[in-house]
């Protein structure tokens, strides 16, 4: 039944051992019964995932441990659990058994470095050493029987940093990765994953004691509106306040607030790019070192509002939730540390309601309403420029033309930064999101749908303000 | 004085914006502007069927509206200057 609320099994896997190691905190029992809860999730002696029970039990007891903070030594929040990595074929273009030997060779005729030759059966085969895997061999077969076996996590990883190790699995360049976390969500075995910090969070409700010693305020991102689609998103703030939050805040409010002074920053320095994304800018500063300084000073909404948050009420603690692997590397860094104390996904933030049985389709309804239209739509592609183009209106700054360019998943970033490393780029803003669909299609997503972007924008649309200036006024 | 009104979800949907210019115009007419600070604060935990939540000091208001604004004005605000 759960399984409705995720894409896939993985994920459902995933969520099942997250959930039962935030039961065991809870209870204060995690340290006496760590070791059962594979066994728990893989009951019996019948396996339902790999070879045997055994390794299925075994790799759990990884994914407990990455549940559970992962390997401290590695400082990248994003994971591969190596004996879960299927070692998937990687050998390129290949010809399969579903080759004919027919007669009119059209995979020879079309391949211009000559690597296609027919044995005694005259049946193709690839010579490696000249194949450039340009693939027009397989789209000419018409018996589809030339493929390309690729890594699907490789084929996720557009910053190239997954390569293959000598013992045949997944190994991630820390140096290159941005923990955008597509690898996480595309990995048919769940062999990446990021890793969780749901126990800090479970530990920061507990000490909270119900607000007595410190207030816990939920920080939540715009793209909820496109999650937990099962219930409502005033169930949603109901469950949160019921699992010990004090309050929820819109990071869309800190959104609002980047707009107006991103438009501002813009205006003063003539070219900009977003900084909104933390897998973005990671890319830049390991790629694009020389276009740094091109980066928005502003602090991502995340971190904005978190800020605000704590400058208001020095008894505050603040949790984001959200669809992103990689602000929990984001919150990480020095600057964004004093004001984030964790970061959760929805997927986790989905164990964590189930951790304490907690059905959120049978609670009331809260209402969550902080900020504007603008502040709202930069969970999606697009919405970020609309937000700017926004800002420089109401903060009479129109004289200046905005040019942006909308960069939708780390590959146009890639484009449009190359061409401004080169000086041929014809616009003045950069908005990169290192997810394809802005934040809605980031990895920490429940479920990852097509109608994503109608709901954020429907959410938009009930916003109680409809400028940002409206947004921001009450907290000035 | 320190004037704090909640703009959290659910003052803000009843109204924190009209409370907050209410109280900027107030502080203005009777020149307090060096007495009072204003601020924002997120949900103060007195979530009221009516009006928006408003802390004086340590005194928490619930239920403040365009309608008894004046009234909770003269009442905490200005006769407390008065007092002292």
């Amino acid at each position: 039944m759960n399984i409705r609320k995720f894409d896939t099994k993985v994920q459902y896997l995933k969520y099942k051992v997250l959930r039962e190691v935030a039961r065991e905190a809870w209870n204060d029992s995690l340290l006496e019964n760590i070791l059962e809860i594979p066994k728990k999730i893989v009951p019996g002696k019948t396996s339902t995932m790999r070879c045997c029970v055994y390794k299925e039990r075994a790799i759990l007891a990884e994914r407990v441990k990455i549940a559970m903070g992962g390997d401290a030594e590695n400082p990248n929040v994003i994971e591969v659990i190596d004996i879960a990595c299927d070692e998937c074929p990687a050998a390129g273009y290949e010809v399969t058994d579903s080759c004919r030997g027919c007669l009119a060779h059209r995979c020879e005729d079309v391949c211009k470095r000559g690597a296609i030759s027919f044995d005694h059966n005259h049946v193709a085969h690839i010579d490696k050493s000249k194949c450039v895997e340009c693939g027009q061999c397989a789209k000419v077969c018409p018996y589809s029987a030339i493929v390309n076996r690729k890594r699907p996590c490789q084929i996720a990883c557009k910053v190239k940093a997954i390569s293959i190790n000598d013992d045949n699995a997944a190994s991630i360049n820390n140096d290159k990765c941005t923990a955008c976390g597509a690898c996480v969500y595309q990995c048919p075995f769940g062999a990446i994953t990021d890793k969780s910090y749901i126990l800090n969070v479970v530990d920061l409700i507990k000490k909270s004691e119900q607000g007595r010693n410190y207030k816990l305020y939920a920080v939540v991102a715009p793209s909820i509106s496109s999650q937990f689609s099962y219930a409502k998103l005033g169930q949603v703030i109901t469950g949160l306040k019921k699992l010990g939050f004090h309050t929820v805040v819109e990071a869309a409010l800190g959104a609002d607030m980047v707009a107006m002074s991103e438009a501002k920053e813009l205006t003063e320095k003539g070219f900009l790019t977003s900084s909104c994304c933390p897998a973005f800018v990671s890319y830049i500063k390991s790629n694009f070192p020389d276009l740094v300084p091109l980066v928005s000073h502003n602090r991502s909404p995340m971190a904005e509002i978190s800020k605000y948050i704590k400058e208001t009420d020095e008894n505050a603690k603040t949790i984001f939730i959200g669809p992103c692997t990689a602000k929990k590397a984001e919150a990480q860094l020095e600057t964004v540390k004093p004001y984030v104390d964790a970061v959760l996904t929805f997927e986790e933030l989905q164990a964590l309601f189930d951790s304490r049985d907690i059905d959120i389709t049978s609670l009331s309804e809260d209402v969550l309403d902080n900020a504007s239209y603008f502040g709202r739509i930069f969970a999606r592609s697009g919405g970020l420029s609309d937000a700017v183009a926004q800002a420089l209106k109401e903060q009479g700054l129109e004289d200046f033309a905005l040019k942006a360019i909308t960069c939708d998943g780390i590959e146009e970033c890639k484009t449009a930064l190359l061409k401004k490393s080169k000086n041929v780029l014809d616009a003045n803003f950069i908005e990169g999101m290192a997810c394809v669909g802005g934040c809605i299609g980031g990895a920490g997503c429940l479920t990852h749908g097509i109608k994503d972007k109608a709901e954020v924008d429907k959410y938009g649309q009930q916003a109680f303000e409809k400028t940002i200036s409206d947004a921001i006024a009450v907290i000035k | 004085m320190i004037i704090q009104v909640c703009v959290g979800s659910s003052c803000h949907l009843k109204g924190s914006q009209d409370i907050v210019e209410l109280l900027e115009k107030a502080v203005a007419d009777y020149h307090l502007e060096d007495e009072i600070t204003l601020a924002g604060s997120f949900c103060i935990g007195k979530c009221n069927r009516i009006g928006v939540t408003v802390q004086v000091d340590d005194d928490i208001h619930v239920g403040i509206t365009r309608e008894n604004f004046k009234e909770f004005f003269t009442e905490n605000v200005l006769n407390k200057f008065a007092k002292e």
